[in-house]
């Protein structure tokens, strides 16, 4: 071997040990994560790997320490990829719905491994997040037990709800900024606690949000009345709510059956699921005898 | 040109060409400035040697000094294309507002004054809310570029109008031009109200997040068909400055000057369009930069154009980047949209500077 190519192989070893060192590193177990979005820093302090979090997002409001002692890289779809790269993760645990995609793109130009959490509003949806947060941080079993024992007491919830009569017809109301509020319709997160409660959506006829007119409102005839906290805030509180002219006329503003419940709580299908659903399903079919949980007994 | 430069209002004599000098060079080292600063500073840490290194190899010098490779990603990908994006789009909406204020002889005139950047606006939204279903045949690589094509298109077409709307036996009406670009730009808002309806939960946040502005999305493949939309502008405007001294002096005069009015007024409103366009396709709605940039170069050396609008453009570079700086590191580690830092710290700023001047006898305006 000539001198030049003796140097030659000295650096591509050396590149070759440093390229490897970190990589060998990362596949045992990422001791520095990021975690965007609420339900998969729910699910991070569920499986027990708090301690390894550098920074979670501004969604990620539970439990209340998180915001607390972690640093807030901003909203879950306006991050900048800049200020994460300076923490130095070794995992970045992203909800489906994290963006703007150049700074996804950013981080995996960069080498952060990324790990895109899916996030459908169904029982089958919490078990997989679940899953897919357990296997990116090294713990399988105890991910595959949470989402077994998730899945377990949502199916005995759903079979204690099922074909239970009548099922209550639920207008769901989020507040964002001035207006009317906006209902949601199918495909939201909304949508789908409500059956998964025992009772219907009221407003089926559109995807997503959308702005309540008045007369749809009525139309749709709600028994029961669900907001968010903050959108109870916003809209004035609860007698501001039941007396506005969209709602007093329904069967929920005569009765005034309103039931108020945390955000994140309430549509972020992660581990407190389970907990949303006995709250929903104890105020729409208080009647029903629901399974204990199993951390009650 | 004697004649042009005698009938020039006095505050420009008050200025005489040795500080104007001195503005021009002291604005082109303050740009340099901001930009190493641009370049230099963020949430992750690279020191100076470093940055010059990684810009030395770049441009294909040779150095000893070796880079992490983050160091080397974050410089050239992430801050590097988002300084150059903040400093044309500054410099771009600068230039334009300057061109704009004169060609109308309106000190309120800016790009959004005649529709650009609402039909900009409404063209984008239109791209977010439905590209989807429009463009569904189209191969994947180019979908990164329609919403700047869509955004700058839609410039065109407002200015197009609304010159259209004002023309007519051959010359042109400017206040119909501005009423025209009222009327445009009330269109435009019931159309991106519409969108607004229209649109589900992430569009509704991806328009939201994109009226406000950002910078944040700046990457080569964004920039270069930027380049290519600012580049005409930011080159041909400020050699434009005379015929808007003679424009200045009302549009007959600067007939009887020797000028091709109706030419000049055409070309003028072209390159403000491309400009705008181009700058709100690739930052979204950034306001104040064209409105207020050329008042403080105004402020500061009179009125002549062939001075304000290079000067606007060099302080509207400077002005964005250091905004951009502010959002980007103040809050670390997240990121505040650009339009509230240009309106929280620009809008103090010029009320300051307005006050000022008055309080020195100064006419705010001229």
């Amino acid at each position: 071997m000539s001198p030049g190519r003796v140097l030659r192989f000295g650096f591509l070893l050396v590149g070759f040990l440093a390229v490897t060192a970190p990589a060998s590193a990362r596949e045992t177990v990422p001791e520095r994560v990021v975690s965007i979005g609420g339900a998969v820093t729910e699910l991070v302090y569920e499986l027990g790997a708090e301690g390894r979090l550098v920074a979670v997002d501004s969604t990620s409001q539970y439990p209340p320490e998180a915001l607390e002692r972690l640093p807030d890289v901003g909203y879950l779809r306006a991050l900048s990829a800049e200020p994460i790269l300076a923490l130095e993760p070794d995992l970045v645990l992203a909800l489906e719905e994290a963006g703007p995609p150049e700074a996804l793109a950013h981080l995996r130009d960069a080498g952060v491994r990324l790990e895109v959490v899916p996030s459908d509003p169904t029982p089958a949806g919490v078990a997989e997040k679940a899953r897919v947060i357990g296997a990116a941080l090294g713990l399988e079993e105890e991910a595959d037990r949470l989402a077994e024992s998730l899945e377990v007491e949502l199916s005995a919830l759903e079979t204690a709800l099922e074909g239970v009569e009548p099922r209550p017809r639920v207008l769901f109301l989020l507040s964002v900024g001035r207006g009317a509020p906006m209902a949601g319709g199918r495909e939201t997160a909304a949508d789908g606690i409500i059956s998964l409660a025992g009772g219907q959506n009221a407003v089926r006829a559109f995807e997503g949000f959308k702005p309540l007119s008045p007369e749809a409102a009525l139309s749709a005839a709600p028994e029961v009345l669900l907001v968010t906290r903050s959108t109870l805030e916003a809209l004035g509180g609860r007698e501001a709510l039941l007396a506005r002219p969209e709602i007093a006329g329904t069967p929920a503003g005569e009765t005034g059956r309103l039931v108020v419940m945390d955000a994140l709580l309430l549509l972020g299908f992660g581990p407190r699921t389970p907990q949303a659903v006995r709250e929903l399903a104890t105020e729409l079919q208080p009647d029903l005898a629901l399974p204990d949980s199993p951390g009650d007994q | 040109m004697a004649l042009l430069s005698l009938s020039l209002p006095r505050s420009s004599l008050r200025n005489p060409p040795e500080r104007r000098h001195l503005l021009m060079a002291g604005l082109v080292v303050g740009l340099l400035a901001v930009v190493l600063l641009s370049l230099g500073l963020g949430a992750v840490r690279i020191p100076a040697g470093e940055v010059l290194a990684v810009l030395a190899e770049t441009m294909g010098f040779s150095t000893a000094k070796s880079v992490p490779d983050q160091m080397r990603l974050v410089l050239l990908h992430i801050r590097l294309p988002r300084t150059l994006l903040a400093a044309l789009a500054g410099a771009g909406l600068a230039v334009s507002g300057a061109a704009l204020q004169g060609l109308f002889r309106n000190p309120l005139a800016d790009p959004g004054l005649i529709g650009v950047s609402s039909g900009a606006a409404l063209a984008a939204a239109t791209t977010i809310v439905f590209g989807g279903v429009l463009f569904s045949g189209l191969p994947p690589e180019l979908l990164p570029y329609l919403l700047p094509l869509g955004a700058f298109g839609g410039g065109l077409i407002a200015v197009l109008l609304a010159y259209r709307l004002a023309s007519g036996h051959g010359q042109t009406d400017v206040a119909t031009l501005l009423l025209a670009g009222v009327a445009l730009n009330a269109i435009a808002g019931a159309g991106i109200g519409l969108l607004i309806f229209a649109s589900d939960d992430q569009q509704l946040r991806d328009l939201n997040f994109w009226m406000l502005g950002s910078i944040a999305g700046a990457n080569w493949s964004a920039l270069l068909p930027a380049l290519a939309f600012l580049a005409l502008p930011l080159l041909a405007l400020p050699f434009l400055g005379r015929a808007l001294n003679a424009l200045l002096l009302g549009e007959t005069e600067a007939a009887h000057l020797g000028f091709r009015v109706e030419r000049a007024k055409k070309i003028i409103l072209l390159l403000a369009a491309l400009a705008t366009g181009a700058a709100v396709a690739l930052c979204g709605v950034i306001g104040f930069v064209g409105l207020v940039v050329p008042h403080l170069v105004r402020l500061a050396a009179g009125p002549d154009h062939r001075f304000l609008l290079p000067a606007s453009a060099l302080l509207g570079a400077a002005l964005l980047l250091l905004a951009d700086l502010l959002a980007r590191t103040l809050v670390l580690p997240a990121e505040l949209p650009i339009g509230i830092v240009t309106s929280c710290v620009g809008g103090p700023f010029f009320l300051w500077m307005l006050l000022r001047q008055r309080a020195r006898g100064g006419g705010a305006l001229c």
